[in-house]
């Protein structure tokens, strides 16, 4: 008994925190490569329609991205509130897209090309006559494999 | 040169948890986790200017024609019809095999004709091609649970082949035309 006793004196032990540093550090290491910053800065205010048949969308550096939205509300001043294209950093008109599609292109490895998807992220409430006129401009620049970015959800 | 003998004093370690939680802190806040999803589609390449499609090989009792106007109402092979009825009624249409002569021979055949007014809203369109994938996710679910007794996803890849040949995902999109409904 007396053995236990004498450890209750000493009292309990300060946790060494020596290996804090390295948990930390592999946490640090698990966010630095999973993070993906984001590219562009939106300009048009998106939200993506529900869907259920969805699929993830693998391989992000082979997707570009084409946002269809109206415009942000500080920006709805100088550029009105009519849902416009962004590519990039900038609003674009639908003539660009087939530009886009070729400086996506020529970023890639050539093996890689047929693997390309556009994504296209457009507001619930935009017109289909938009979002047709892209669709016509990617199958003449031969974009043909698209995806519709949706939210899982149901109706 | 007492120093030297010494060796150099020890660098205090204490603070490095401090600064990779700083960098920690930093990229949890920055991580955006949400993957991409969406509705992969492939889209028909551009036609040739000579070659003009030739549709009246094509049964007109194969083909199911969905239309949207701008009012985001469906007109399903001449009638009205809600949303919620057009999986079923896709359904029914594919896996039809000759029973019924209005409706498809054989689901190989069976081709589904979209068409959309340039005024329907995207939410409207989003949610038909979902109905109609959904109509086609079921249908190789069902054939796939009677010949492997397992559901399509989790099928390999030779066996998905041949259900995908029985169901053939057959979604035409038609060259957009304004399709009744003014504003």
């Amino acid at each position: 008994m007396s053995k236990f006793r004498k450890d209750g004196k000493k009292g309990i032990p300060a946790i060494s925190t020596a290996s804090l540093p390295d948990i930390v550090f592999m946490l640090l290491f698990f966010f630095m490569v999973t993070t993906v910053m984001r590219e562009t800065t939106l300009f048009v205010s998106v939200k993506t329609p529900k869907a259920t048949e969805i699929k993830k969308l693998k391989k992000k550096s082979l997707v570009s991205y084409i946002y269809i939205g109206s415009p942000v509300k500080r920006l709805q001043a100088s550029y009105g509130s009519a849902a416009r294209i962004q590519l990039n950093d900038a609003f674009a008109s639908v003539d660009e897209i087939q530009e886009f599609i070729a400086t996506e292109r020529e970023a890639r490895d050539e093996k890689e090309i047929p693997y390309m998807t556009t994504s296209i992220k457009a507001d619930e409430t935009a017109k289909m006559g938009i979002i047709t006129d892209v669709k016509q401009e990617l199958r003449k620049a031969n974009a043909l494999k698209i995806n519709y970015s949706t939210r899982k959800g149901t109706y | 040169m007492a120093s030297s003998r010494r060796g150099l004093p020890e660098i205090n370690a204490g603070s490095m948890a401090d600064i990779a939680f700083l960098l920690l802190i930093f990229f949890l806040v920055t991580t955006t986790m949400d993957q991409d999803t969406g509705i992969a589609r492939k889209l028909p390449p551009m036609p040739e200017e000579e070659m003009q499609e030739d549709d009246s090989q094509i049964h007109a009792k194969n083909i199911y024609i969905v239309l949207i106007n701008t009012h985001n109402q469906l007109l399903v092979e001449g009638e009205l019809m809600d949303v919620s009825q057009l999986k079923d009624g896709a359904k029914r249409f594919i896996n039809n095999n000759g029973i019924d002569p209005n409706l498809s021979e054989n689901p190989e055949k069976a081709i589904i004709s979209l068409q959309n007014d340039r005024g329907t809203e995207y939410k409207t369109y989003i949610r038909v091609q979902n109905e109609l994938a959904a109509a086609y996710t079921e249908l190789r679910n069902d054939a796939s649970l009677n010949k492997f007794g397992e559901k399509y996803a989790a099928l390999d890849k030779s066996q998905q082949k041949e259900i995908k040949k029985i169901y053939p995902q057959k979604i035409s999109e038609a060259e957009p035309k304004d399709i009744g409904g003014n504003e």
